[in-house]
């Protein structure tokens, strides 16, 4: 597998203009004689397929969703960073480079995390001019506010809503390029199947959800932009259709999969209540900046939570990290939580959560501020809860949320598949074994509007196109019958147990076997459990009706299928990984406080898998390097 | 806790529809109605039968997919809350339960619970935007934006496009949502340039669309779970008339 990244040579402030000066251009008149098929309509495949439509490439667009609006960069809440200095706080694009690179332990490349900081301060003006409705002070200037892992205020929002605004610019600007005719729009369409000739990605096999009917789909660069996985954990902050399959099909043709185990758990969400529940609903990390994290110091306190006293409340954020406190970064954030959790001391009614309290800044700053920069999220939470945090303390607890692995792509966001981009967090790249909060929307645009329009550019420019053969024709059609003979076998079980039973299973099976600690014991033991797990879908799953016509049910059972074999490689990622990592935590390697203890000398590299033919994976290594930082042990403290 | 439901089932567009009713007594309080729903396909596939369509999706009330009218009531009986923040404890024991799609001309049926809203999509389509391409915009804070005027954007731009105003709107109208939009792009500097045009041709797509005029109920108000206020249909309206005006 070549994992060359295809770094531009020259100092770390100068590579990403070397890169755009070097890209090849293609003629405004030519471009639209080349073809690019957009997977996803997020922020990153959104704001990519509208910036390349405005250049000229011909566009087409797929969307599983009716309206390229719901896709789950909606759902973000709390804000986007830049680094923009406006608070005179000491901030700037290095501080937010080393912050970044800081906050994934050291597991990122440095060309890739540095651009994401040079071009964040773009991605705000960009955003305005779009006239996204970010929070403003009296004097009309844009206002910030503090995320997890940083000292500088940098994280622009628009209320507790900041995903769904920069998604609905995204949008307009696709729907823009809609209405002019510049690309065409397929929703209710689901990737299936990557089309590659001579090893390079040149088209998608794509399934008509309303009808089932499967078509080809050829192009000359293909853009992946479908987010994440978090879903496999069933209990996730994800939306009920988040999932892997077009990655993990694109795995299947020979893209390297980098880092799949690195999956973040978000330390503010909602705990798990009981057993209906299909999914954990986030509350903002910004609620961090005012609201304390705490468990009482007496086990299985059964007082209230306003009746204990100061004295007897354990912040325990505050005691164990004294100078980031309870803006300490979510691994960290969310293990501290477990710890106290397992040691019996989670409140809730079934001790599974902390508390997080805003009856100190509510006294301090009054209510009316308060819900100024909260309401919406204090009001979500009364609607979920019936409880409201104006009164009590809310109940938090790390929930399964971002993942920072994907598929493997070089500096321009290309994998090892020639032609084939990969964008947002569908991609490996920027936040190495942990991401900091608001760096999402960040990557998912800076990905989309700024990266990818000169990358595929640069491809298509030196790459050229690829005229469509009769042979090509063919080959697609052999993949349709080959993918509609996959879905016949799904049905053909007619078992007793559900697509989503088989997932909550699979889910169950990683939290407590390759979530949040990780141990060789428990891993292998997850491997087997998954196998098996795997070998029952396969005898026993059930999905009524057929290929014809809407069937949630075959669509979730294919992505289920997909999300088995992730999950075995999940965890064999996490065995290989003799260290401990950001969100990757293994018992075995820990210093005396319980911190993460990395293994610099044998595991400075990211681990890319590479399908085999048997089905199983093989390893490959990217090594990172750092030139101009120097590596250091990750303290908060 | 026990609950009967009476569902609209309907096997495509053109199909006859009709209420299939169900009657299970294991619901738990503290599920969502797209929950609900998850448990009452499992009973119906377990025994063979075609499970209910209907869409769902980040079940925390900001992706806009789900949405029915519950007991006649646009995302059911509370407020500025969408389908999935209705949680069965709304409701009583044993209590019988309708659910129907979002009804409207311009949102065909696909199938049981599902309708297609691309009409809203289109109208977007016609303007619902600040036209700037991707590339050198101007520093942000160049752009000076009132607190509050930020604020009344943001309440406008809120909007989730569910569609609940429209099934809530004895006409169908489609005004709330078409005036959230253009009520936020009014009120910020950078929607200025294309201000009329905007008006004149999105409520030209609503039209087109098949939506109905709007007469002021404030049925869409009540039924929005974003809270998005019926005054933006009268700075539409307002709007529409100055374009008008100055279109001659």
């Amino acid at each position: 597998m070549n994992l060359n990244a295809r770094i531009p040579e020259g100092p770390l402030r100068e590579k990403w203009n070397r890169y755009k000066a070097e890209a090849k251009l293609i003629n405004p008149s030519n471009r639209a004689k080349h073809k690019i098929i957009v997977v996803g309509t997020g922020l990153a495949g959104s704001s990519a397929a509208a910036s390349l439509a405005e250049l000229g490439f011909e566009l087409e667009v797929f969307t599983f969703h009716d309206s390229p609006r719901r896709a789950h960069s909606v759902a973000a809440q709390g804000g986007v960073n830049a680094a923009k200095d406006y608070k005179n706080d000491g901030d700037s694009v290095w501080r937010m480079f080393h912050d970044t690179l800081k906050g994934g332990d050291f597991r990122a490349r440095e060309a890739n995390v540095y651009r994401l900081a040079e071009c964040s301060a773009s991605l705000i003006d960009q955003a305005v001019a779009q006239g996204v409705p970010f929070a403003r002070e009296y004097g009309g200037h844009l206002s910030n506010r503090s995320f997890g892992g940083v000292q500088v205020s940098r994280t622009f929002y628009a209320r507790g809503q900041t995903g769904q605004q920069l998604l609905l610019g995204a949008y307009q600007a696709l729907m823009r390029q809609k209405g002019l005719k510049n690309l065409k729009l397929h929703s209710r369409h689901e990737m299936q199947e990557l089309l590659l000739s001579e090893g390079r990605a040149t088209g998608i096999i794509a399934r008509n959800l309303d009808t089932g009917e499967l078509s080809a789909h050829h192009a000359d660069a293909v853009i992946l932009a479908t987010g994440g996985y978090g879903k496999i954990y069933y209990l996730s902050t994800l939306a009920m259709n988040c999932n892997a399959s077009a990655i993990f099909r694109a795995y299947k043709q020979g893209a390297g999969f980098a880092a799949p185990s690195w999956t973040q758990f978000h330390p503010t969400s909602l705990p798990q209540m009981g057993s209906h529940q299909s999914k954990l609903t986030l509350m903002s990390e910004s609620l961090r900046n005012d609201g304390r994290i705490w468990v009482p110091k007496q086990k299985d306190d059964q007082r209230k939570a306003a009746d204990i006293p100061e004295s007897e409340r354990d912040y325990y954020l505050e005691r164990r990290y004294p100078s980031y406190g309870n803006l300490a970064p979510r691994d960290i954030a969310s293990r501290a939580a477990l710890e106290r959790i397992e040691a019996g001391y989670g409140v809730g009614p079934l001790k599974n959560a902390v508390y997080l309290d805003f009856s100190a800044a509510l006294e301090k700053q009054g209510a009316e501020l308060i819900a100024q920069r909260y309401g919406n999220l204090f009001e979500m939470y009364q609607k979920i809860t019936g409880i409201n945090a104006y009164q009590e303390a809310m109940l938090i607890a790390p929930a399964a949320h971002f993942s920072m692995g994907g598929l493997w792509v070089d500096y321009g966001l290309m994998s090892n598949l020639e032609g084939l981009f990969v964008l947002g967090e569908a991609n490996f790249s920027d936040h190495g074994a942990n991401r900091l909060g608001a760096n999402s929307l960040l990557q998912a645009c800076v990905d989309g509007y700024f990266i990818a329009p000169h990358s595929v550019m640069d491809f298509l420019a030196r790459a050229g196109r690829v005229p469509i053969t009769e042979e090509r024709q063919a080959k697609a059609e052999v993949q349709i019958a080959k993918n509609a003979a996959q879905m016949e076998k799904l049905l053909a079980i007619k078992g007793q147990t559900t697509a989503d039973e088989f997932h909550q299973e699979l889910g169950h099976i990683l939290y407590r076997k390759c979530g949040l600690k990780r141990e060789k014991s428990l891993l292998l033991e997850a491997i087997e459990d998954l196998q098996k797990l795997k070998e029952r879908f396969y005898n026993d799953l059930l999905v009524p009706g057929d290929q014809k016509g809407i069937n949630f049910e075959l669509e979730k059972a294919g992505r289920v299928a997909d999300y088995l074999d992730l999950g075995i490689l999940i965890a064999k990622d996490a065995l290989q990984r003799e260290e401990s990592c950001g969100a990757h935590f293994r018992v075995e390697h820990q210093s005396g406080e319980g911190e993460a203890k990395r293994n610099d000398a044998e595991f400075q590299f990211v681990s890319v898998w590479a399908h085999q033919a048997d089905g199983g994976a093989k390893l490959h290594k990217e090594a990172l390097h750092f030139e101009e930082i120097k590596t250091s042990e990750r303290s908060y403290k | 806790m026990k609950l009967t439901l009476n569902i609209w089932r309907q096997a495509g567009p053109q199909a006859k529809g009709k209420f299939e009713r169900f009657s299970m007594d294991d619901f738990h309080p503290d599920m969502s109605v797209p929950e609900m729903l998850d448990h009452l396909n499992r009973n119906i596939m377990k025994k063979g039968g075609d499970p209910i369509a209907f869409e769902s999706d980040c079940r925390e009330g900001i992706c806009g997919q789900c949405g029915f009218v519950l007991n006649g009531e646009a995302h059911g009986p509370g407020k500025r809350v969408s389908t999935c923040q209705t949680h069965l404890r709304s409701f009583k024991d044993g209590e019988e339960l309708y659910l129907e799609p979002f009804r409207a001309g311009a949102f065909p049926i696909k199938k049981d619970l599902m309708i297609d809203r691309s009409a809203l999509d289109r109208i977007i389509s016609e303007g619902g935007f600040v036209s700037v391409n991707t590339g050198p915009a101007a520093e942000a804070n160049s752009i000076l934006v009132g607190h509050q005027d930020a604020e009344d954007a943001f309440d406008a731009a809120a909007c989730i496009g569910c569609g609940a105003c429209i099934a809530a709107c004895p006409n169908a109208s489609a005004s709330l949502f078409t005036a959230a939009k253009i009520s936020h792009l009014a009120l910020v500097p950078q929607g200025q340039v294309e201000r009329h045009q905007r008006v004149l041709s999105m409520t030209q797509q609503m039209d087109l669309e098949g939506f109905g005029a709007c007469s002021l109920i404030g049925a869409c108000e009540a039924a929005c779970p974003q809270g998005i206020a019926l005054e933006h249909i009268a700075s539409m309206n307002r709007e529409y008339r100055k374009a008008w005006w100055q279109k001659g």
